[in-house]
């Protein structure tokens, strides 16, 4: 074979394994192989507003997981069915009601600072129905916080004590758990990561590997679309 | 009589004196270049001009680049003189040119201005860093203090998995997650982590400090005029690393005032919770943070 010839199939296979390389760099860091779901969209006066029904469990279950044991967020889809999804499409300029579920005790947060709710509307939030605006920093079970958008929610824990606690998910509305709601504005079109910052993930060193260091558990993307 | 075979293989001889030919393009070529550089691309080398310390860095790269720039020359004249002069043509016997002899002067020579250049360079270097610190994390025992630094606003930069936070001493302790600086004033950062190593950088200020858990890494810088700039993690910290930024500002006493009013009456409702004693889940302000992992972790 031709020198010259070599070099050419040389230089392919090098660009052919940089493209292979950077769609998987791509592809892991914004979807990391995690479905985007595309929240339903209402409108009202003509404004769009979205209803985010999630929860977050302490062991996501054989059902929804290969690792069963990992903490995680869910989301509840339009048929009511809880799916493992983390990357969600959210329309720009919107108002989205957000309900979280936890079924989850508490861990604490690493820093107290994050146990005040702000960025959304009102810097405050519902907490079981009654307005809060901080939780005990001890008390923090997970956060919900999308940092380019200055959001930051910390979410109680269900009392250690509490009877009739979920095992693996998805759990029904009759397990104990917390119920945490609040409003916030998406801006401009955008991708947004959110992410827990309470050192949560059960057996990992300092509580933040596995489910905190893979999208689909503990972080995601807002996907928010024109 | 027999012919000497080595005459026959001699190259051609050449009275052409090269090594003039390439120190006057060298020197024709520099004399134009470096000029040229530092006073057009050296302005435009980050981090440019959004603080004292950004402004110093700069000059000493407009001032190190005009220097390597020289050097770039002479290669380049080098390079492209061998390539016209002394490739081979089409069809040309491969001969093995003259044998190389060492030259005292031009070693000596070599040695004396690389030696020159490099000192300097080092020297320069040194004057620059000490000079003010220049913007660079020094640990908890800074050596480089710029004048006034018993009086420099305080700062806690606070690095997590995956957010920056800042901590101001000097309005109770308050924290935010937003970096807003007063101009024209000299602040000093303590730049600590709460878990993973992480690297503070502020790019348009010129600082860059590292992150360390259990660490008080202090940086000076002092602010210039209004000025947005970028705030970065630079130091590969995990999943959302590349996501670990925002946004800090300068901005006149008048405006930071506002802000820091409207960051403490955000900040009163978690306070109480934050200033408890460590043992009981608080963070009173303190120089570094060295947090135990958490009953679940393992």
């Amino acid at each position: 074979m031709r020198a010259g010839l070599k070099l050419l199939l040389i230089a392919i296979a090098v660009v052919a394994a940089g493209v292979i390389i950077g769609f998987y760099v791509s592809n892991l860091t914004t979807l990391a192989g995690s479905p985007a779901y595309s929240v339903p969209v209402q409108n009202v006066n003509g404004h769009p507003v979205v209803n985010l029904t999630i929860q977050t469990v302490a062991a996501v279950g054989p059902k929804l997981s290969q690792n069963p044991d990992w903490v995680s967020y869910l989301i509840q889809n339009s048929s009511g069915q809880w799916k493992r999804e983390t990357v969600w499409d959210l329309p720009a300029h919107a108002t989205v009601h957000v309900t979280i579920y936890n079924f989850d005790g508490a861990s604490g947060l690493r820093n107290p600072y994050l146990a005040r709710p702000q960025g959304m509307v009102g810097n405050r939030v519902l907490i079981d129905g009654k307005p809060a605006n901080a939780i005990d920093p001890n008390d923090a079970s997970h956060t919900f916080a999308v940092p380019a958008l200055g959001i930051i929610v910390a979410v109680p824990g269900v009392a250690d004590d509490a009877k009739n606690q979920c095992g693996y998910a998805p759990c029904p509305m009759s397990n104990a758990h917390r119920t945490i709601q609040f409003t916030f504005h998406t801006t401009a079109p955008g991708h947004y990561r959110w992410q827990c910052f309470v050192p949560c993930a059960a057996g990992w060193v300092f509580g933040f590997g596995g489910p905190m260091q893979t999208i689909g558990y503990m972080d995601g993307f807002l996907n928010v679309k024109a | 009589m027999a012919a000497n075979p080595d005459a026959a293989q001699a190259p051609p001889s050449d009275s052409t004196n090269h090594g003039v030919r390439v120190v006057v393009a060298w020197l024709v070529l520099s004399a134009i270049a470096t000029p040229l550089v530092a006073i057009y691309v050296g302005p435009l080398i980050p981090p440019g001009n959004g603080s004292v310390e950004a402004q110093g860095q700069t000059f000493s790269n407009q001032v190190m680049t005009s220097f390597v720039t020289p050097v770039l020359c002479l290669m380049a004249v080098f390079f492209a003189y061998g390539l016209i002069k002394f490739h081979a043509r089409r069809n040309e016997a491969v001969l093995d040119g003259p044998p190389l002899r060492n030259d005292a002067r031009v070693q000596l020579l070599w040695i004396v201005i690389t030696s020159v250049m490099v000192l300097f360079l080092a020297g320069f270097g040194t004057y620059e860093l000490l000079k003010d610190g220049a913007g660079g994390g020094q640990g908890p025992n800074p050596i480089a203090l710029p004048a006034g630094h018993k009086t420099a606003y305080p700062v806690q930069v606070i690095a997590q998995q995956w957010q920056f936070t800042y901590r101001y001493p000097a309005l109770g302790g308050m924290e935010s997650n937003q970096l807003v600086l007063p101009e024209n004033r000299l602040v000093v950062f303590h730049v600590t982590s709460l878990d993973a190593v992480h690297s503070f950088w502020a790019y348009q200020l010129g600082v860059k400090a590292d992150a360390n858990p259990g660490v008080d890494n202090v940086a000076y810088v002092t602010t210039k005029g209004p000025l947005v700039f970028n705030v970065r993690c630079a130091e590969l910290c995990g999943l959302w690393h590349g996501y670990m930024f925002n946004n800090g500002f300068v901005v006149p006493p008048a405006r930071f005032a506002r802000w820091a009013a409207h960051a403490q009456a955000l900040y009163a409702s978690i306070k109480p919770y934050v200033n408890r004693p460590a043992d009981k889940g608080g963070a009173p302000l303190a120089r570094s943070y060295l947090p135990q992992p958490t009953g679940r972790a393992g």
